[in-house]
């Protein structure tokens, strides 16, 4: 009999931790597939933060490395200059890239470090319990904004993926959602290509992965994914933001 | 053949840096350190150096991109200062708790505020629990010297630490002095070509380096670090016999100037060791029993030897160019007296502190500081906790 479907050899037999309906188990498996279709397990280093998945190294299968706060970028810029035939990718959230890493993921891009992001946008702080995040939508309500976000003195959300597509040194930029089948398959399509590309040697890549927190949005996981549709995809608009390779002879 | 070669004590260190042709040098400018990567990033533009320089946004993302390296197996180095070395701070603790060797040049300037670019020993006297060893050097030679040493005992298999290697901002990061250079393959030989980490990202065998360490096993990895640093006192000493085989230049945890039969002594830090031999060769013109001792490694902390060092004198003066400000003497004071007490006790040990933000110190405050002693002696009076050349 043909094995149709099976567990990436990139991720390991174990439970996680995420909470129930929680869309980084998802977001895992695409990294995880990606990494097995390419063949490149034994030369991939990953770059864990802090936040929700902290524990990343626990499930990924190959070598990781637990950065600090916001600090991926940096790190995977010396691992990657140290071993610049490895395949050097960080996975972080809002809370770690958008706020206390902003610095970190911005001059990464500039330097168009040859690494790849995966950045899980969930428009809220969650390993902390759901705080407000820079990516927290207008009006939406967190720990820290319990009548909404109020745009007068807590700001605007970050679209990161605009402003990195900005800097000459990202060759890739999209922002995919994992909401529904379509689209979990068009997220996988474009993390290859932000690993093919690093691959490639062209510079900074990154996808920015729309996802869910039931848990600290207080819905149910399908509640969440409407909201998801609702509200943030309004906001994030998802697509390509940046691709040098557009309009290239495949 | 060793050259002899006029350098200022930035320089030194750009060029031991090139000698020693780092896998990575990530850096931020801050004076008075921007030169060595300034200088050391023209060596990797023209091709004399192997080394990936990475220009990053700050010395967080520095020490961050440093870590990443070492973290890969690679050989790291960077410089900073002052603000910068502050910036640095969370990850410099990670760094030493990772067991990751790496080698920054500190040129000590003071940390703010009000802000200030010269002088003192108060950015490095900060770090100093934060599991680094911690080199001080009184010239540009030394800096050099230390530098090169540095590499190969932060590397030692017992120790696997990252290593300070600390000079004076201005006095001798900016001033140019004789100095003796090894040759390119001595120094390769020396430190050995590349770095053998027992274990790397990509290494011989799988990994997850730095992941969550709670209770049940944070306690064992703390005290395996500090046996690394109890274990780096060995190893300073044996690099220090091997780096005078080939230079005939002698290091210890700390020099002894004049000490056999001194009544009276001065503890030190860096270049105003300098200063302070001068007085010490006046005074003993004069027939006064005077003698200095100037550390040269502050982490790990040599308090029996120096306790030793101390044993004949009557009283001693730790100065201190930081202030710890905990009402009850500097950090340097602190140590020292610590490290006297149920070994050579019923000495009189005061402290001074001097030179803040670059305030010069000259060779009359330094007499006054022996004849501060030999009163304290013959009198019996004295203040612990003093200022020295301060308005008050």
């Amino acid at each position: 009999m043909a094995i149709v479907f099976e567990r990436p050899k990139a991720l390991l037999d174990v439970p996680t931790h995420y909470c129930p309906g929680c869309t980084h188990g998802i977001i895992h498996r695409l990294v995880a597939e990606v990494i097995d279709e390419l063949g490149i397990l034994d030369k991939t280093i990953g770059v864990a933060p802090v936040g929700c998945s902290v524990l990343a190294y626990d499930y990924f299968a190959c070598d990781m490395y637990e950065a600090a706060h916001g600090r991926a970028p940096a790190v995977a810029t010396g691992i990657k200059r140290a071993v610049p035939d490895s395949i050097v990718f960080t996975y972080q959230g809002d809370g770690d890239l958008a706020a206390i890493g902003t610095a970190e993921i911005v001059h990464a891009a500039a330097r168009g470090e040859k690494i790849t992001t995966i950045f899980v946008n969930n428009a809220i702080y969650g390993m902390t319990g759901g705080q407000m995040a820079p990516t927290t939508l207008p009006g939406q309500v967190t720990e820290t904004s319990p009548y909404g976000r109020d745009v007068n003195t807590a700001g605007y959300p970050i679209r990161v993926s605009e402003m990195i597509a900005t800097l000459d040194g990202a060759v890739y930029v999209e922002r995919v959602s994992v909401d529904s089948v379509p689209n979990i398959i068009k997220a996988k399509k474009a993390i290859k290509k932000a690993f093919e590309l690093q691959m490639q040697g062209k510079g900074f890549t990154m996808v920015e992965v729309l996802s869910i927190c039931p848990t600290n949005w207080g819905l149910s996981p399908n509640e969440a994914i409407k909201w998801l549709r609702e509200n943030m995809i309004p906001y994030y608009p998802l697509g390509v933001k940046k691709d040098i390779t557009a309009g290239e002879v495949k | 053949m060793a050259k002899r070669v006029s350098l200022s004590g930035n320089e030194a260190v750009a060029f031991g840096m090139k000698q020693i042709n780092p896998d990575v040098v990530a850096a931020f400018p801050i004076t008075p350190s921007t030169e060595v990567p300034q200088y050391f990033s023209q060596f990797v533009a023209n091709g004399e150096v192997d080394t990936e320089f990475v220009a990053v946004e700050s010395e967080h993302s520095a020490m961050s991109a440093c870590i990443g390296a070492a973290a890969a197996g690679g050989r790291v180095m960077t410089a900073t200062a002052s603000a910068g070395l502050a910036l640095m701070w969370e990850m410099l603790y990670v760094g030493a708790s990772m067991r990751l060797p790496m080698v920054l040049a500190v040129t000590n300037r003071a940390l703010s505020g009000p802000i200030n670019i010269h002088n003192d020993h108060s950015d490095t006297m900060g770090a100093r629990d934060s599991g680094w060893i911690q080199l001080y050097s009184e010239s540009a030679q030394e800096a050099y010297d230390n530098l090169i040493q540095a590499v190969k005992i932060g590397e030692h298999k017992d120790v696997q630490l990252p290593v300070m290697v600390c000079y004076d901002g201005f006095i001798t990061s900016h001033a140019v002095e004789n100095l003796e250079m090894l040759d390119d393959e001595d120094v390769k030989k020396f430190v050995g070509e590349k770095r053998i980490a027992p274990f790397a990202l990509l290494g011989q065998d799988p990994v997850s380096m730095g992941p969550l360490d709670l209770p049940n096993h944070y306690f064992e990895h703390k005290r395996l670090q500090a046996e690394a640093m109890k274990n780096a006192k060995k190893v300073i000493l044996e690099v220090a016999a091997e780096y005078e085989k080939l230079t005939g230049r002698k290091y210890g945890f700390f020099e002894e100037y004049k000490m056999e039969d001194a009544e009276v002594a001065i503890v030190v830090i860096n270049s105003t060791a300098g200063t302070a031999k001068h007085v010490v060769d006046t005074l003993r013109a004069q027939g006064k029993k005077v003698g200095l001792i100037k550390i040269r490694v502050f982490r790990p902390f040599p308090a029996e030897e120096l306790a030793d060092a101390l044993r004949n004198v009557k009283a001693v003066a730790v100065m201190d160019k930081a202030d710890s400000f905990s009402a009850a003497g500097g950090p340097l004071f602190a140590e020292v007296r610590s490290a006297m007490y149920g070994r050579v006790d019923g000495k009189i040990v005061i402290n001074y502190i001097y030179g803040l933000g670059g305030r010069d110190v000259t060779t009359a405050q330094i007499e006054k500081v022996y004849a501060d002693l030999f009163n304290a002696i013959e009198t019996g009076k004295y203040e612990v906790y003093n200022y020295l050349g301060v308005r008050e």
